[in-house]
C-alpha cells in the first residue's frame, strides 16, 4: 500500500524527471556508447591508444587537472575578498566573476591568445622572461583555468558566508593564530565545497573546446586537446572512430568525477 | 581586575561606544544591561580584544590590553551564537584550545582526553563527546559553548547573551546553574543581556548601558531603590512612568494618594510606579479593579485609576473581582523633574 505523504507528487515528478534526464542526457549518452563498435574492439582499442590520440588525451585531462588546482586558491581568495570584505566595487567584482559563463567561448579564446600571444601585453614581457603561453600546453592550461574559475568562486562563497566570521573569532579567541584557524577551522568547514567547485571546473575545463582552441596553436603530440581531434576526425568522415574517442573521454571523466566524488564524501563525513 | 577607562569606538560615525569607564573586582559577576545598540556587545568585544577601539584603555590584571591580540588574553568568550565548529565533534570542539597551544606548552593526548571529559561532566553533558554539534539541543550547545571557553582555564569569562537563544525553562535552570560554576571557579565574569529579571536576579552588580556609555553601575537593590535617571527607572523593574506635581516634599498625583519624595525640586515631574509600590486593597475608594489573575507568584492586579491602567499589590487575603471598587495607596516612588 502507498503511504501518504505531505509531499505528494513523488510519481509524477520523477517519471518527468526520468523523461527529461533521458531525452536530454541518457539516450546521447547511449548512442556515444554504442556507436564506435562497427570498429571492432580491437579496432576502437586501436583507435585511442594512437600515439597522437594518447597525448591529446594526457594534454586535456592534465591541464584541465592543473586549471583546476589553481583555481581552487584563486576562486577561495575571490570568494573570502567577496564574502568578508566591504569596497566600492564590490558588486562589480562579484558580478564579473560570472563574465566567462556569458562570454561565447571563441571570444574569451580570442582575447586570451591576443592577450598572451608573444608580441601581446601581457606575452611580450613573459617571452622576454623566456616563458610562452600562447600554443604551448601552458596556453591550454590558461584558457581552461580562465573557464574553470567561477565554479570555484560559486561553490564555496555560500559556504564561507553560512560559516561567518564568529568561527575564525572563536578560535582566535581561544588562542589560535591566523593560520591555525585557517588550517582546522575555516579549511575543513570549506572542504566539501571546494573539491565541487573543483570537479565542475575539472569536468567544464575537459569538455572544453572553443577557448582552447586558438591559443592552443593545435600542435600534434604537443598542444593538441582532445576535443579538437574528435572535431578532426568527424571532418573525415571517420564517425565511429570520433565515437570512440568520445568515450574514451566519457570513461575518463567519470572515473575523475568518481574519485572527487569519495574525496567529497570523506571531507563532507566530518561536517555531517 | 578588569578595567576599562574612557573607551571610544565609532563605526562609520556613530559612535558605538561613546566613553566608556568600568571597573570589575575579582570575582565579581557583572551583567551589562542595555537595549539593543547600548553598545554592550561592542564593550564585551574589545574586552575580548575582537574589536579595536579608537581611545581608551582596557587592563585586564593590570595590564594594558592595547597591543595584545585576542589569543594571547586568555580569556573565554561565550557567543551569543555559540559558534561551535561545526564540523568538529564536541569532543574536538572543547579540546581545540588545548590543541593548539605551541608544542611546549600544549597537554599530552591522555592529558587532554581527561580535561575533556573533566569539562563534560562540569557542564553535565558526560558521554556526549563523540556528537557534533547539530545533534545537540540549544541548551546543550549553550554548555559546550562555555566547556570550550574554560578548557584554556581563563581567569574571566565574557558571555554574549548567554541565555538568549534559550527558551524560559532551560533559560532558568541554566541561569542559577552558571551562577554556581562562576562561583565554584573563582571566575570574573561579564555577560550581556537585554533581560533586566536575568541581570538583576544574577549579577552581583549591573551596568545599565544607554548610548554607548554606562549610566549607572550598582548592585541590583541600589539600581532599585535609587535609579541614575528617569531612564534607568523606565528601564528596571516594570515600572510605568505617571505624571505628578511635586510640593511640600510629597508628589500629588490625579486619582491616587500623595507620596512622599525627598530631595526632588518642586514642580511638575514624573513618577516612576512599580507594581510593589502599588498597594491595593478592598473597599470604596477611586480605583476598580481592571483584571485579576492568578498565577504562581500570586495574584497579578491591574487597577483602573483616573483612566490609567496601573499594576498593583492586593493585600493579602484580598481575592479581587473584576469591576470591584478599591482603595490604591502609594508606597514609594521614584521621582524625577519632568
Amino acid at each position: 500500500m502507498r503511504r501518504r505523504s505531505a509531499l505528494p507528487g513523488l510519481g509524477l515528478a520523477l517519471g518527468v524527471t526520468w523523461l527529461w534526464l533521458g531525452l536530454i542526457v541518457l539516450v546521447p549518452l547511449a548512442a556515444l556508447v554504442l556507436r564506435p563498435w562497427e570498429l571492432g574492439l580491437a579496432g576502437v582499442w586501436a583507435s585511442v591508444t594512437e600515439p597522437r590520440v594518447v597525448a591529446a588525451l594526457g594534454l586535456s585531462f592534465g591541464a584541465a587537472l592543473g586549471a583546476a588546482l589553481v583555481d581552487l586558491p584563486l576562486g577561495l581568495l575571490i570568494a573570502w575578498v567577496v564574502v568578508r570584505y566591504r569596497f566600492p566595487g564590490r558588486r562589480v567584482l562579484d558580478a564579473a566573476i560570472d563574465l566567462p559563463f556569458a562570454l561565447p567561448t571563441a571570444v574569451a579564446g580570442l582575447a586570451l591568445t591576443a592577450l598572451y600571444a608573444p608580441n601581446g601585453w601581457l606575452g611580450a614581457p613573459l617571452a622576454a622572461m623566456g616563458v610562452t603561453v600562447a600554443f604551448t600546453p601552458l596556453g591550454v592550461a590558461v584558457a581552461l583555468a580562465f573557464v574553470g574559475l567561477p565554479f570555484v568562486v560559486r561553490m564555496v562563497e555560500p559556504v564561507l558566508r553560512d560559516l561567518g566570521p564568529e568561527a575564525e573569532e572563536a578560535a582566535a579567541v581561544l588562542g589560535a593564530t591566523r593560520w591555525q584557524a585557517w588550517r582546522r577551522v575555516v579549511l575543513p568547514a570549506l572542504g566539501p565545497a571546494l573539491v565541487s567547485g573543483v570537479a565542475l571546473a575539472f569536468a567544464r575545463a575537459v569538455g572544453e573546446y572553443g577557448s582552447v582552441i586558438f591559443i592552443a596553436g593545435n600542435r600534434p603530440m604537443e598542444s593538441e586537446i582532445a576535443p579538437l581531434l574528435i572535431v578532426a576526425r568527424l571532418e573525415q568522415y571517420d564517425y565511429a572512430g570520433a565515437a570512440a574517442l568520445g568515450l574514451a573521454m566519457l570513461l575518463l571523466s567519470f572515473a575523475f568525477l568518481l574519485v572527487f566524488g569519495v574525496m567529497q564524501r570523506r571531507l563532507r563525513r566530518g561536517v555531517m | 581586575m578588569i578595567e576599562v577607562r574612557g573607551l571610544h569606538l565609532r563605526y562609520g560615525g556613530v559612535a558605538a561606544l561613546d566613553g566608556v569607564d568600568l571597573a570589575l573586582r575579582a570575582g565579581e559577576f557583572v551583567a551589562l544591561l542595555g537595549a539593543s545598540g547600548s553598545g554592550k556587545t561592542t564593550l564585551l568585544r574589545s574586552l575580548a580584544g575582537l574589536e579595536f577601539p579608537d581611545a581608551g584603555q582596557v587592563l585586564i590584571e593590570g595590564r594594558d590590553m592595547a597591543a595584545v591580540p585576542a589569543r594571547e588574553r586568555g580569556v573565554g568568550f561565550v557567543f551569543q551564537n555559540y559558534a561551535l565548529f561545526r564540523h568538529m565533534t564536541v569532543f574536538e570542539n572543547i579540546a581545540f584550545g588545548l590543541r593548539i597551544r605551541p608544542r611546549g606548552q600544549r597537554p599530552g593526548r591522555t592529558e587532554i582526553a581527561r580535561r575533556v571529559e573533566e569539562l563534560l561532566a562540569l557542564v553535565r553533558l558526560p558521554g556526549m563527546g563523540e556528537r557534533h554539534p547539530d545533534q545537540l539541543s540549544g541548551g546543550q550547545r549553550q554548555r559546550v559553548a562555555l566547556a570550550r571557553a574554560l578548557a584554556i582555564e581563563p581567569r574571566v569569562l565574557l558571555l554574549d547573551e548567554p541565555f538568549g537563544a534559550l527558551d524560559a525553562k532551560v533559560r532558568k535552570e541554566l541561569r542559577h546553574w552558571l551562577r554556581g560554576l562562576h562561583d565554584r571557579l573563582g571566575l570574573t565574569s561579564l555577560f550581556v543581556t537585554h533581560d533586566q529579571d536575568e541581570a538583576l536576579e544574577l549579577a552581583d552588580r549591573v551596568a545599565v548601558m544607554r548610548d554607548g556609555r554606562v549610566v549607572q553601575f550598582d548592585t541590583p537593590e541600589a539600581l532599585l531603590a535609587a535609579p541614575a535617571d528617569a531612564g534607568v527607572a523606565g528601564f528596571l523593574g516594570d515600572a510605568v512612568p505617571v505624571d505628578c506635581v511635586v510640593r511640600e516634599g510629597r508628589a500629588w498625583f490625579e486619582g491616587l494618594p500623595p507620596v512622599e519624595v525627598a530631595g526632588v525640586k518642586g514642580g511638575k515631574a514624573v513618577a516612576f510606579l512599580r507594581p510593589v509600590d502599588l498597594l491595593a486593597e478592598a473597599g470604596a475608594g477611586e480605583a476598580r479593579v481592571a483584571a485579576a489573575r492568578q498565577d504562581g507568584r500570586g495574584v497579578r492586579l491591574t487597577v483602573e485609576v483616573a483612566g490609567m491602567l496601573l499594576e498593583a499589590t492586593p493585600t493579602p487575603g484580598w481575592a479581587p473581582r473584576r469591576g470591584e471598587a478599591c482603595r490604591v495607596t502609594v508606597l514609594a516612588a521614584r521621582v524625577f523633574p519632568a
